[in-house]
């Protein structure tokens, strides 16, 4: 690895771990504004303008606030299960592709941490060891509440990831790979003449089922029944306080954010331009050509657009999903079990099952 | 009579519903009248029957008061304490006159019961104290004119 790529990949690592942690205080405030604003309230909008200095504040005190640690207690478990909680969601990010290509001195560099040959499986095999976090926590505990609220947490998640692993399977059928590059390529080019050829248009029930259960998934309403005032208090994170419980409420959010970035890449051309984007490549490359003269302009420009417009798809499935949960009532346990097993795990078989007889016969 | 009645295709579908849902919410949170009172500078507007912090009314500097003891003794909660005294002219007036407000329900007999038009509920309804000494006032505090009745 010679200077360049070295200094290409702690830049990437560098915006996407700042981009993640600065996702969250920047996430809680549009959910608590936003919140507030769907019920007909202002909510926080004392701290700085618009209250957007609420969250730091916040974040501020957690970091400030006594660790305590209850007598009754796991003591290792209990420490360790935020983490364990966390790291999962930091590293999927890794191989989600956030812009295209760039070529330096002729050398092809990937805007994507790390280009595994196992892509998407990556992707679902690390998203699925958030559960042990929540598992460990609700166990370490030592309070039925939270035990209740992890062993929900894990069925759930369980019966969510088949869903969610078999809605893919048609997405990585078309694209006949499982990097995810590959699939963002896949997804370029029209059908239709004008309809962009993304996930959504070609597999729009993969694309549904994808969503939902990526909702069950970041245990976001309307599926949020690891959590649950009125019957089990806070669920897994019941018995802890200050910035324990902060990284749990993080990795909410990061969850929230791998799920977005998942659902943009699979299903909405990923780092593809938003139609009417093209134009602006070439204004773009001449504003950053003044600032460094590495490589072609117009491919930075490019590289530029693409890590916006990425940015624009997964800033608004971020939204979509603080939407949905102040829209929707949570299920209850029973539905959300049959309509994880009844409705849509034989969806995403049928949508399997045409998915291939239609390649099969060539029509797509 | 439980009335049963299966919904519509449209309904279980859920898709269509939650669509709708979404555009409420969406609605709301453009165009929804907000009906937060941004407390420190809008205040509530209270019925002008409110009762709220009392006060003693003075005409002319001399409180009303001639310390019958009606309102200590038709008081639920037990929270008015006066000593009686007599003034140079042979009239009877509070020497002392405390109002513990942490015990206060603030029923407004008192004021239903005086006699004299003395003791009265004001609308002010903060009252939070930073000890529990600073919770009962006495008789210069409560001769603040604190409303107009």
């Amino acid at each position: 690895m010679d200077r360049i790529e070295l200094i290409w990949m702690g830049v990437k690592i560098g915006a996407v771990v700042f981009t993640m942690l600065s996702s969250v205080p920047v996430m809680v405030w549009v959910e608590r504004r936003g919140s507030a604003l769907m019920q007909n309230r202002l909510g926080p909008n004392r701290v700085g303008p618009l209250g957007i200095l609420q969250a730091p504040v916040d974040v501020v005190k957690l970091l400030f606030k006594e660790d305590f640690i209850p007598a009754h207690v796991e003591k290792v478990i209990f420490v360790l299960a935020p983490a364990v909680l966390l790291i999962p969601a930091f590293m999927t990010f890794a191989v989600v592709p956030f812009a295209g290509d760039i070529a330096i001195d002729g050398k092809a560099l990937h805007a994507q941490i790390a280009d595994l040959d196992v892509g998407i499986l990556y992707v679902l095999a690390i998203s699925s060891l958030g559960v042990y976090g929540i598992i460990m926590a609700g166990w370490a505990s030592n309070n039925k509440y939270s035990m209740i609220g992890s062993l929900r947490s894990s069925a759930q998640m369980i019966s969510y990831e088949l869903s969610l692993g078999l809605s893919v399977l048609g997405m990585i059928m078309m694209a006949e790979s499982i990097h995810l590059r590959d699939i963002v390529a896949a997804q370029s080019g029209h059908i239709f003449g004008f309809l962009p050829r993304w996930g959504v248009f070609t597999q729009p029930i993969g694309f549904i089922v994808f969503l939902t259960a990526s909702f069950a998934e970041t245990n976001r309403l309307p599926f949020d029944l690891p959590e649950g005032e009125s019957e089990i208090v806070a669920g897994y994170h019941t018995e802890y306080g200050a910035m324990k419980f902060a990284l749990f409420f993080m990795a909410e959010y990061m969850n929230m954010l791998v799920a977005s970035a998942l659902i943009s890449t699979l299903f909405f051309g990923g780092f593809q331009l938003l139609p009417g984007m093209g134009r602006l490549i070439d204004p773009t490359g001449a504003l950053i050509a003044k600032f460094f003269t590495a490589g072609n302009p117009a491919d930075w420009g490019r590289l530029a657009l693409e890590a916006v417009s990425f940015s624009i798809k997964v800033g608004f499935f971020m939204w979509f999903f603080v939407w949905v949960r102040w829209t929707l009532p949570r299920f209850r346990y029973d539905q959300l079990m049959n309509l994880g097993w009844k409705v849509l795990f034989p969806l995403s078989l049928a949508n399997l099952v045409v998915t291939a007889a239609l390649m099969y016969l060539r029509v797509i | 009579m439980l009335v049963k009645s299966k919904p519509s295709l449209r309904h279980r579908f859920y898709l269509f519903e939650i669509l709708t849902g979404l555009s409420i919410t969406m609605k709301n949170f453009f165009f929804g009248r907000k009906v937060t009172i941004q407390f420190p500078e809008e205040r509530r507007i209270y019925s002008s029957r409110f009762r709220g912090l009392h006060y003693i009314k003075a005409v002319n500097g001399v409180e009303n008061c001639t310390a019958c003891m009606l309102c200590p003794t038709v008081c639920p909660s037990e929270c008015i304490h006066i000593e009686a005294g007599e003034r140079a002219d042979k009239e009877k007036y509070p020497v002392t006159f405390e109002i513990d407000i942490l015990r206060c329900c603030y029923c407004g007999y008192c004021e239903e019961a005086c006699p004299k038009d003395a003791i009265k509920l004001s609308a002010i309804y903060e009252m939070a104290r930073l000890t529990r000494a600073d919770g009962v006032l006495d008789k210069e505090n409560l001769l603040v004119q604190r409303g107009k009745k």
